[in-house]
């Protein structure tokens, strides 16, 4: 327990508050980053994803290779695209933890499209919606909160993975661990976690709210316990990136 | 095909017995820790995680092998504090050092300078328990780098002409260079220079180098022993106040695993390692990407010390 | 590839490591993640607790968690046992809620009937319910297998090697051929470990290869007292 006092005693003082390398800088380093990411990876998921959950097309390449690049080790890629690209700035680790985020968001939405009862899709259909309007007036509101599910993972993942990132020379929250791994300061490497798994609750608890009130008034309310549970969405909403890829 | 649910949980309950085996088990793991378990004769050989000090553990090992008696090698252990602390817990028993930084680490407030005087006070600093065997006449010390256009434009072939230098200063290195005596600080307090860190974890290598080359850190932390100092013709800055010690090839020991055997062992050894020889071993592992078991095993190989 | 025919060995003994490193973790988590997860459905106050728990410990980085647990519990420093606790932990938090979820999901008409032909608690639980969670299980473990392979390679920085060694030394050498072998390395025994896993699923579980679903499924009780899923 004494490493927590110390841990404490470390994040009490005031030096450590300042500069550069100071906390704030670092959250807000960690934050840009971490936000940067996502975007990125949105724009590009996303899409993908309401694709495939729209036409069903291309789900035999992107569901084994989405669950492939769950198995690509973090700091393999991050390193491997270090020594590619060159340098240190921050374009390497992006790049990877971008791909890395890449899994989850797709098959939120994937997941979340598929979630939708077929019913409601041919009652719009048959009422003259188009498959544009099926999508955005029917389709993506149903299933909003997988997608934001699957975003949420995706945060979690980012904010853990940045720091892991900064065996690099980039900044972040990361480098109060591997500075302080080389002199054995527990204290630091102890405050620097906390301050990380703060942030990342923080993140989810923000996740969760938004995913509240995505969540459609009737879908809330019409939401059996079992809904799917045998078939590919699972009744959490929080990890859709669970839904196990059954051939 | 029906299956029971005896078959079920039987072969679960085989997992994880497995498991628990693996785990509580030694002997089954390769990668469990084999100084609890090993006889104590075995003396088990660390090295910090860079390719210089793996290089330099793996002949120890292999001389020593070589000569009957029993090695264990754990390479990549990390830095200083780490590698010191698990010899002084006696999960490693012997790790290859470098004499000025170690005494520093010791003695912070350290005065000697020239390998013999660094070599003998280091011999007083070590803790009990522990003993340096001979030094080494190879040397591979830290050193400031900077590119032959930045030493002409600012005039700059020492550390002490950095004063003048008008432009905010980086230094790539690797993190720990944050704290040590002939780091960060070290430039404050020796030289009057303010520098800023660029933590690159290469220790030195090329990804230092390639941030150098591009101006994204203007001075870089490279060891004296890297061959891509002289290939890309970079200008190692003069330390005229001593800031960093002399950096003599040394073996730091438990006393306990020092026999006069092993003591001769390495001592033969120690005599081989020139600097030439420290930077040939570079050349090999950076150019030719060898890897240090293989470079470690060629140089005992050629040398014929034993 | 001479490099890697050259290295042989040491990519083989670095690979070994890796798998033995994985094992454990994914096997312990897993058997611990059942019992608790029964824990959790059973009082609302446990549920809050444990999955709470859960998610906190998956949101800790783990190069400090390898690093810090020998002050917490006593561990040496160069110990494998900090990266396979660490692992472990991981594996725990990520399947706990799985298992949890799926336990739940289990028909409550099933499990009606299940005590209503005699059986107890205890054979309820493991004759019925945890079979019938079978799938989702799988689903769960099948994750936690990838994400622990996938980690193992994190303790090298702090010197438990594994084909983790590869990724630092080859940064230090600036050899990207020796990354790409520690990461296809990763990824090989990932997807190994996973083909295992359905193997393992289609025998112990041959109802979900029928396309059928689990709440379709009546247990029925022979002579001999065996339960058999039909």
């Amino acid at each position: 327990m004494n490493s927590y006092s110390q841990a404490f005693a470390w994040l009490a003082a005031p030096g450590h508050w300042a500069g550069p390398s100071g906390i704030p800088q670092r959250i807000l380093e960690h934050l840009g980053y971490t936000g940067l990411t996502l975007l990125i990876a949105i724009a590009i998921a996303l899409p993908v994803g309401l694709y495939i959950g729209h036409t069903g097309r291309g789900r035999d390449v992107i569901v084994p290779l989405t669950g492939a690049m769950r198995a690509l080790p973090t700091l393999g890629i991050v390193i491997l695209l270090a020594l590619w690209i060159g340098g240190i700035g921050i374009q390497a680790p992006l790049i990877a933890l971008v791909v890395l985020a890449l899994p989850p968001v797709i098959a939120g939405a994937y997941a979340g499209l598929e979630s939708v009862d077929r019913s409601v899709i041919d009652a719009a259909r048959s009422i003259g919606f188009t498959g544009w309007q099926v999508l955005w007036q029917v389709e993506v509101p149903l299933a909003l909160p997988l997608i934001v599910g699957g975003i949420r993972s995706a945060c979690l993942q980012v904010i853990a993975t940045w720091t892991v990132a900064a065996y690099l020379p980039v900044g972040g929250l990361g480098r109060f661990l591997y500075d302080a791994l080389p002199n054995q300061d527990y204290a630091q490497m102890l405050a620097g976690s906390l301050i990380v798994i703060v942030l990342a609750l923080l993140a989810d608890g923000l996740f969760a709210l938004v995913q509240r009130l995505a969540t459609p008034r009737g879908v809330a309310a019409g939401r059996t316990p079992d809904v799917g549970t045998a078939t590919r969405s699972p009744t959490r909403k929080d990890q859709t990136w669970l839904a196990p890829e059954e051939a | 095909m029906a299956r029971t649910r005896r078959g079920l949980i039987g072969a679960l309950g085989a997992l994880a017995l497995g498991a628990l085996a693996l785990t509580g088990c030694s002997s089954g793991n390769p990668l469990a820790d084999d100084t609890s378990t090993a006889s104590s004769d075995t003396v088990v050989v660390g090295s910090a995680n860079f390719p210089e000090s793996e290089i330099l553990a793996y002949i120890y090992a292999d001389a020593l092998s070589d000569n009957g008696i029993k090695t264990d090698v754990k390479p990549n252990i990390g830095e200083r504090d780490r590698y010191i602390a698990a010899l002084k817990n006696g999960e490693i028993d012997l790790v290859p050092e470098y004499t000025g930084n170690l005494l520093q680490f010791f003695d912070s407030k350290a005065t000697a300078q020239s390998s013999d005087e660094v070599y003998s006070a280091l011999q007083k600093a070590t803790p009990t328990g522990f003993e340096v065997l001979d030094q080494s006449p190879g040397q591979d010390a830290d050193s400031y780098n900077v590119t032959k256009q930045f030493s002409q434009k600012y005039k700059v072939t020492s550390l002490a002409d950095l004063k003048k230098v008008s432009v905010p200063l980086k230094v790539g290195a690797n993190s720990e260079f944050a704290t040590r005596p002939y780091g960060i600080p070290g430039l404050k307090k020796v030289y009057g220079v303010t520098a800023t860190l660029v933590p690159i974890a290469d220790s030195g290598g090329p990804n230092t180098l390639s941030a150098l080359l591009k101006n994204q850190v203007q001075l870089a932390d490279i060891y004296s022993t890297t061959p891509s100092i002289k290939q890309n013709h970079l200008v190692t800055l003069a330390d005229p106040e001593h800031m960093i010690l002399a950096q003599n090839v040394v073996p730091l020991i438990s006393s306990a695993k020092a026999s006069d055997k092993v003591a001769s062992v390495l001592n033969t050894v120690s005599k081989a390692v020139t600097t030439d020889e420290l930077i040939e071993m570079n050349t090999k592992s950076s150019v030719d990407k060898e890897s240090a078991q293989q470079i470690a095993k060629e140089w005992l190989a050629e040398k014929k010390l034993f | 590839m001479n490099w890697v025919s050259g290295n042989w060995a040491q990519i083989a003994q670095y690979g070994l490591a890796h798998v033995w490193l994985s094992v454990p973790p994914i096997v312990i988590g897993f058997a611990l993640s059942v019992p608790l997860g029964w824990l959790a459905n059973r009082f609302a106050l446990s549920r809050g607790l444990l999955l709470t728990l859960g998610g906190l410990l998956y949101a800790v980085p783990s190069l400090p968690l390898f690093t810090v647990l020998p002050s917490l519990i006593g561990t040496r420093i160069l110990d494998p046992l900090n990266v396979e606790i660490a692992l472990t932990l991981y594996a725990l938090a990520l399947m706990l809620r799985t298992a949890a979820d799926g336990l739940a999901s289990v028909d409550a008409d099933v499990k009606l009937s299940a005590s209503a032909v005699g059986f107890s608690s205890w054979r309820r639980f493991w004759g019925v319910e945890f079979p019938l969670a079978g799938p989702v299980l799988l689903a769960g473990l099948r994750v936690v297998s990838v994400s622990t392979v996938s980690l193992v390679s994190v303790g090298s920085v702090i010197g438990v090697n594994s084909l983790g060694f590869f990724f630092l030394d080859g940064y230090q050498r600036s050899f990207p051929l020796e990354v790409w072998v520690g990461v296809i390395g990763t990824v090989l025994i990932a997807l190994v470990f996973d083909g295992l896993l359905v193997l393992a699923g289609r025998a112990l579980l041959p109802w979900t290869r029928t396309g059928r679903r689990p709440r379709g499924i009546v247990p029925a009780t022979l002579p001999g007292g065996e339960v058999v899923l039909r």
